[in-house]
């Protein structure tokens, strides 16, 4: 008995094992060619660098535009995800406390708008706020969170409108017996109660947001490279890398380097949130 | 219910509670959408100030075009290999790290690392793998599947792009399927052990079954996205070799944006869409009736 549960145990460890390789070789991988020339990285790609050329990501860096474009990542994302959060806490809340048949149908409409792919509605996008509006051509990069408020609201609302329900009541009508008015109950109690929602639905937006790639791609690409986002700014390598890995790899590297040190510190979060929002 | 006895002022509320998300919610989502079903019937180029109507040519057209079907088809194919390998991996890896092992957090956290990076840059990072770790292998080994780069080759680009999918989303399921596991009923499995059921029954007959509703949520959105893949297609292969890997979200971006046929481009999308909602809905509905109660 005890060595079949000990066979079972090596079996099970070989799996996670090996999927673990299979999980984190490509990461490795870029990491250790990052540093390498050209000829090295041909010459075995499995090779550990002899020496470490950063010279390489001061090249990339420099044409990928990275700090410019790292920040206009991380003011895109923020600005999204802050927006996102206090108003679908807002509306989500305020479903739930008033049960008015409009309130009712565009609860409705918010959750069965999200059966609806992007690419379904990318080309009305564009042809809107492009050709007709001209929004994407005066202010790109505050269109562009517009837009992420938009297709953020609709889960965003739907996961706050679960947890609000869970509140008791009884906790407003006591800020209301004491004077508070409605907006200063939700400030006051209700946003600081739906906290752990709030991050879960941070954490989901940010790693969308952050790593988009065809949304910015519409918005963004005739604007310039001075508003490019880090998936967008990677694309100046697209075409040449196959031969001059020795730029594209670090490149890969800065872009992906800022969420995994993120994820190295909130792991735990990160997958909570995650967990949570999934299962709603 | 708390109810403002002022009109103006529950009006007042209104707006100010609900009022930025609607309105954003139906200038992004709402508006494009119905503006986008109205596009089907014109003839437009994106630019141009004149928009004749066509009426349904724009259907006849997509109906007709067979490189828009074969392209549908290819990711009909890919979301079929991509829904069961990722669920399967996904189910496995979850079942694995739930059964008490030493590190487990540790592997759960590995496996989820491909979900911090977007599509575009997973692509790029396999299409390093493929073009040299994979033909590094080959040398090495001299195994004929690994001689040359799989990229260029047609069969092999549409599997290179499974793996990379699978490898991206199997860390992100297994996570809804630990917490489905972790919810299982504890007392009724215990009472299946002592009644003497050996693993692979508690397995087949208790846990799969429960574990319905986490598998309705992992292929509605392995599903969902696999009908709609366009980074890790555009960062992967870019459509090629030859054409050969073009799905059906970038042959419809190519439509509109590169070849500027923004109707006929929005009718593909539309019919995209409908067919990728009427086999969701479908699952979804099967699923619903799979459920069973502990």
């Amino acid at each position: 008995m005890k060595s079949a549960r000990f066979l079972v145990n090596t079996l099970v460890y070989t799996i996670l094992v090996v999927s673990l390789v299979a999980f984190i070789t490509p990461f490795l991988l870029i990491i250790i060619n990052s540093f390498k020339t050209n000829a090295e990285i041909i010459e075995s790609p499995l090779a550990w660098p002899t020496t470490f050329n950063f010279s390489n990501f001061a090249a990339s860096m420099k044409e990928m535009n990275y700090f410019q474009s790292f920040l206009n990542s991380l003011g895109i994302t923020l600005g999204s995800v802050v927006l996102i959060g206090v108003f679908a806490a807002m509306t989500a809340h305020y479903f739930v406390r008033n049960k008015t048949k409009t309130n009712g149908a565009l609860f409705f409409a918010m959750v069965a708008s999200m059966i609806i792919p992007f690419q379904a509605i990318m080309i009305p996008l564009v042809s809107l706020y492009g050709a007709k509006l001209g929004w994407i051509q005066t202010m790109p990069k505050s269109t562009l969170i517009f837009m992420y408020l938009g297709f953020g609201s609709p889960l965003a609302v739907f996961i706050y409108h679960g947890f609000v329900k869970s509140i008791p009541l009884e906790l407003e009508e006591a800020a209301f017996m004491d004077g508070c008015d409605r907006r200063g109950t939700f400030f006051r109690i209700i946003l600081p109660i739906l906290m752990p929602t709030t991050v879960t639905i941070g954490i989901l937006n940010i790693l969308w947001i952050w790593n988009d790639f065809l949304l910015p791609l519409l918005v963004l690409q005739n604007a310039g490279r001075g508003s490019y986002t880090l998936p967008l700014a990677i694309q100046v390598f697209k075409g040449t890398y196959t031969t001059d890995n020795e730029k594209f790899l670090p490149a890969v590297l800065l872009v992906i380097l800022p969420i995994l040190i993120v994820y190295l510190f909130a792991q735990r979060f990160i997958i909570q949130g995650v967990t949570q929002g999934s299962v709603k | 219910m708390i109810a403002e006895k002022n009109h103006m002022r529950r009006l007042g509320n209104q707006v100010f509670f609900t009022g930025p998300t609607v309105l954003v919610f139906t200038a992004v989502i709402v508006i494009p959408f119905l503006y986008g079903i109205y596009l089907t019937f014109f003839a437009w180029d994106g630019v141009s100030s004149t928009m004749p109507f066509v009426g349904g040519s724009n259907y006849v057209e997509v109906m007709q075009d067979s490189k828009f079907w074969s392209s549908v088809w290819l990711t009909v194919k890919y979301v079929l290999a991509t829904v069961i390998l990722i669920n399967g991996v996904a189910f496995l890896l979850a079942y694995l790290v739930t059964n008490g092992i030493k590190g487990e957090n540790f592997f759960r956290a590995a496996y989820f690392t491909p979900n911090l990076i977007g599509g575009l840059v997973l692509g790029f990072i396999w299409q390093f793998m493929f073009n040299n770790l994979f033909t590094a292998i080959g040398e090495h080994t001299g195994l004929g599947l690994f001689s040359k780069t799989w990229l260029g080759d047609e069969k092999l680009a549409f599997w290179a792009l499974v793996i990379v999918t699978v490898w991206q989303y199997a860390g992100y399921m297994m996570v809804i399927f630990i917490a489905g596991l972790m919810s299982l009923p504890r007392d009724v499995m215990e009472a299946a052990k002592i009644d003497g059921a050996n693993g692979w029954k508690r397995l087949s007959r208790m846990v799969l079954p429960l574990m319905v509703p986490s598998f309705i949520v992992t292929i509605f959105l392995s599903l969902q996205r696999g009908f709609m893949v366009y980074d890790v297609n555009y960062g992967l292969t870019g459509g090629g070799p030859f054409g050969s890997t073009v799905m059906a979200s970038m042959f419809v971006y190519d439509k509109a944006f590169i070849r500027f046929d923004y109707g006929a481009g929005q009718a593909q999308a539309f019919v995209l869409f409908l067919l990728a909602a009427m086999i969701t809905i479908t699952q979804v509905y099967i699923g619903k009736r799979m459920e069973v109660e502990a």
